[in-house]
């Protein structure tokens, strides 16, 4: 079954580290690079903070993809919080996929404050892996927030105070 | 109840052309918590701040944000204005609607819905901060100099001369770096030697320098006001107290034959050797890898093989069985000036660069770089300031001196101008038709880039006063033939091709960051471009500054720089360290974990992957002091702010205050708002 969702402008969430990937956002915006309008930052202050529960709740807020992206390798401005993400992402990674969601909803990557052009590639390739796959109806379907994520969508954030996962 | 200001800034048209600022000012509006909303032309100018704080008066408003730039750029701006206004600076926060919005999307619908998304996700953040104080921080109010070149010289002298210790290491055995090399200096021609020298004995003798060479950065722990750096001193074999450099040790090496680094390869000189007769202190090393002695030992021989330079050194400073040293310096702030090293002509190339091929790979004798014909034209140099060619020791009547190579080169790898060829071209062509008075200087040139006090005036005067040909094009093929170097170039003026047959030939070789700078980079957290040279905080207003508070930079290791520059740099760089040393305390963001003992199951996750060893374990008591269990503790002085213990707490106990849960979750909630 093929079926094309070219109409479809996907929503997708990136958890970025505020040292590497975050400046590297910076730089595409400085030199002027064009690319899809489909990403919402959340700043982190390292990848090392990022909680794989935040994916789900994005999941489950109305995101069709994520994207997670810190430090390269050795280069982490808190010496180790990307080998931790790293790791983090992988476990979640796997268990995503083991309970059938595809792994091209989720992108890791790595972008340092040099590389514009580099989050550039990145944003718009999970832009059109995501726009292939079409929405993620199928999560929020298991969610029993689901229902109620349509109406938040127009009027407050439902349960934001202290929302734990 | 939050009430919260949204400010919307067109950023002159930066951000109003593709963001439809009012419209992202009225959507706000009405969104929950906010109470105030307006867009401005300039938000960060003062009249901008003005409404700002007016805002807050007026509306009693409970937080700020600013839908403007990235908080990289005017966090602290707002942050300022907002604290003279009597709200905690914390409840401030910026919206990155011009990076990371109208500067990288050209439909105005959509960028607005974005602009409008991300200013709804920073105002769900600003809902949940909470007022914070600045963490005090005490400062060392001594610096660290990485590199010996005129830019680390200067830098060490004047935060020196400003009062202050000064800790400068340099990897060679002398400070001095590239500039002691040169013959003269463009654009006034005067002695290298004769204005550095003078500079390195006053580094030397300084009270408040303290000087390591023959030394490099080990480790790197700390930060901006309390840094602990520990230094490598490399196995010297020579007693730098001992010693006093009266060279009989030299005399007697057996090994002559090794080429010198100083000479750029044109001398040679002894295993045990000072780089230079000026060398700064004046006190030999030995060069462990190329020693007979050592050479002999690390084969195994039973005995050792050498041994005539300890034989010679009647004061007893020689001993090889020194190791190398560790020394740990605590500063407040560090100045990096590691300069740089030429692209190399050799076939022998780093990662990512192809060579010269066309140019024989720096096979042919002849072929030289612009640092070995500054040795040939230097007094001081293998041929006493004679212009003699390096194949066999004649004077060449025909110099051929190519522009560019590597530079303005994206196939070699390097897109960038190295800035300073062009003068030192014009400089070899004057010093070689100065010296050798019937001979030929021809310059295969793209441009010429002579923007500097007197430079284009010394540019021109290689051309109109000593007469050198130059000729604009690039040269395809470099060859030997017979006796001659044959040059293949291009003349895009009169549109014809040119065959010189030339005695020698000098490549402008790519100014490229010295070796080891990105690991350096790493240990000072700080970071490169693509090429390795260090990143400045801000390419125009913060041009010394490096993403690391407290780490500083100067001279060609940021970027290719002539002296002027490098100097000029330098002395800035001591400015921000000094104005860094006036103050006894530092404030710091509060950005650090904090563990709510109540919850803390005392687990100590925490402590394991914390990579600043800031998470101890702390006793809790009952009232008469039994011991009834434990819970993880953070030193806010040692925590620097990276939450990765908040994602590993198994009871939500422990928060990274300015990233805590209910602000991270608040902004993804708050997409699913996303239209």
């Amino acid at each position: 079954m093929t079926e094309t969702h070219d109409d479809f402008e996907p929503r997708i969430t990136a958890f970025v580290c505020n040292w590497c990937t975050y400046t590297g956002a910076d730089l595409a915006g400085t030199s002027r690079l064009h690319m899809a309008s489909n990403v919402r930052i959340i700043r982190l202050p390292c990848t090392g903070r990022m909680d794989p529960l935040f994916f789900l709740k994005a999941f489950e807020r109305g995101a069709d993809g994520i994207i997670v992206s810190g430090c390269h390798p050795a280069d982490c401005h808190y010496t180790s919080g990307n080998y931790h993400a790293r790791r983090r992402f992988a476990v979640f990674h796997d268990l995503m996929e083991f309970i059938g969601v595809d792994p091209r909803r989720m992108t890791f990557s790595w972008v340092s404050a040099s590389e514009g052009a580099k989050w550039r590639d990145v944003v718009d390739e999970a832009v059109a892996n995501v726009r292939a796959l079409g929405p993620f109806d199928a999560y929020r379907a298991l969610t029993p927030e689901s229902g109620e994520t349509a109406a938040a969508r127009e009027t407050t954030p439902a349960g934001v105070d202290g929302d734990a996962p | 109840m939050s009430r919260v200001g949204v400010f919307v800034c067109h950023c002159g048209e930066n951000i109003g052309r593709t963001v439809d600022c009012a419209a992202v000012a009225e959507a706000l509006k009405d969104h929950p918590g906010v109470a105030h909303a307006e867009d401005y032309k300039y938000m960060c100018s003062d009249p901008g701040q003005q409404l700002v704080k007016k805002a807050i008066e007026e509306h009693d408003l409970t937080g700020v944000v600013v839908a403007a730039c990235s908080p990289h750029m005017h966090e602290k701006t707002f942050r300022r204005a907002v604290d003279q206004a009597g709200l905690n600076k914390y409840m401030c926060e910026m919206a990155n609607i011009r990076e990371h919005c109208s500067w990288i999307h050209e439909d105005r619908g959509e960028a607005t819905d974005k602009a409008i998304d991300i200013a709804r996700t920073i105002v769900e953040k600003v809902k949940h901060n909470r007022p914070l104080e600045s963490i005090k921080i005490p400062v060392t109010k001594r610096a660290l100099v990485i590199g010996g070149g005129i830019a680390g010289i200067q830098a060490a002298l004047d935060i020196a001369d400003g009062g202050h210790e000064v800790v400068l290491i340099e990897k060679e055995a002398s400070i001095g770096g590239h500039m002691s090399q040169l013959s003269e200096t463009f654009p006034t021609l005067d002695c290298s030697q004769c204005i550095l020298t003078p500079r390195m004995v006053e580094a030397y003798q300084h009270p408040n320098i303290k000087l390591h060479t023959w030394s490099e950065v080990e480790k790197v722990d700390g930060y901006i006001g309390n840094f602990e750096v520990t230094i490598r001193k490399k196995a010297r074999t020579v007693d730098i107290d001992i010693c006093n450099g009266c060279g009989d040790c030299l005399a007697v090496c057996p090994s002559k034959r090794i080429p010198s680094e100083f000479e750029a390869g044109l001398g040679k000189r002894t295993a045990i050797y000072v780089p230079f007769p000026q060398a700064v202190p004046n006190i030999p090393v030995l060069d462990r890898e190329n020693c007979t002695l050592f050479k002999g030992r690390r084969k195994g021989l039973a005995k050792d093989a050498c041994g005539k330079c300890k034989e010679a050194c009647l004061k007893g400073a020689i001993d090889y069985d020194t190791e190398d040293e560790f020394v740990t310096e605590e500063v407040g702030a560090i100045v990096v000036a590691t300069g740089y090293k030429l692209y190399d002509i050799g076939r022998e190339q780093p990662e990512g660069l192809k060579g010269y091929g066309e140019y024989g790979y720096g096979e042919v004798p002849d072929v030289i770089d612009g640092l070995q014909f500054e040795r040939l034209a230097s007094a001081s140099g293998p041929t006493a300031g004679a212009i003699l060619r390096p194949s066999d020791g004649k004077e060449p009547k025909t110099v051929v001196f190519v522009h560019c190579v590597g530079s303005r080169d994206a196939d070699k790898g390097m897109e960038y101008c190295s800035k300073i060829c062009c003068m030192y071209n014009a400089k070899h062509a004057m010093l070689y038709k100065h010296k050798v008075h019937d001979g030929r200087a021809v310059a295969f040139y793209m441009d010429i880039r002579a923007a500097g006090k007197g430079y284009d005036e010394f540019s021109r005067r290689a051309i109109e006063e000593d007469g050198a040909e130059y000729i604009r094009g690039r040269v395809s093929r470099i060859f030997r033939d017979g006796d001659t170097v044959k040059v293949w170039g291009f003349d895009t003026l009169s549109g014809e091709q040119v065959v010189i047959d030339a005695d020698m030939v000098v490549l402008a070789t790519a100014i490229r960051p010295q070796d080891g700078v990105r690991e350096l980079a790493q240990k000072l957290s700080v970071s490169t471009d693509e090429h390795g040279f260090i990143n400045e905080a801000h390419p125009k207003l913060r041009p010394v500054e490096t993403n690391t508070a407290g780490v500083f930079v100067a001279g060609a290791c940021q970027a290719p720089r002539d002296i002027p520059d490098a100097v000029a740099m330098a002395s800035a760089a001591g400015a921000k360290v000094l104005g860094l040393f006036s103050t006894d305390e530092l404030e710091r963001e509060p950005a650090v974990a904090v563990v709510n003992e109540k919850t803390c199951i005392g687990c100590m996750r925490c402590e394991l992957v914390c990579p600043y060893g800031a998470i101890e374990q702390r006793e809790i008591c009952t009232v008469d002091g039994q011991v009834c269990g434990h819970t993880a503790f953070v030193n806010p002085g040692v925590c620097q702010g990276c939450g990765t213990c908040e994602a590993v707490c198994l009871s939500n106990s422990v928060e990274l205050q300015t990233f805590t849960d209910e602000q991270v979750y608040s902004e993804i909630n708050a997409l699913s708002l996303w239209e």
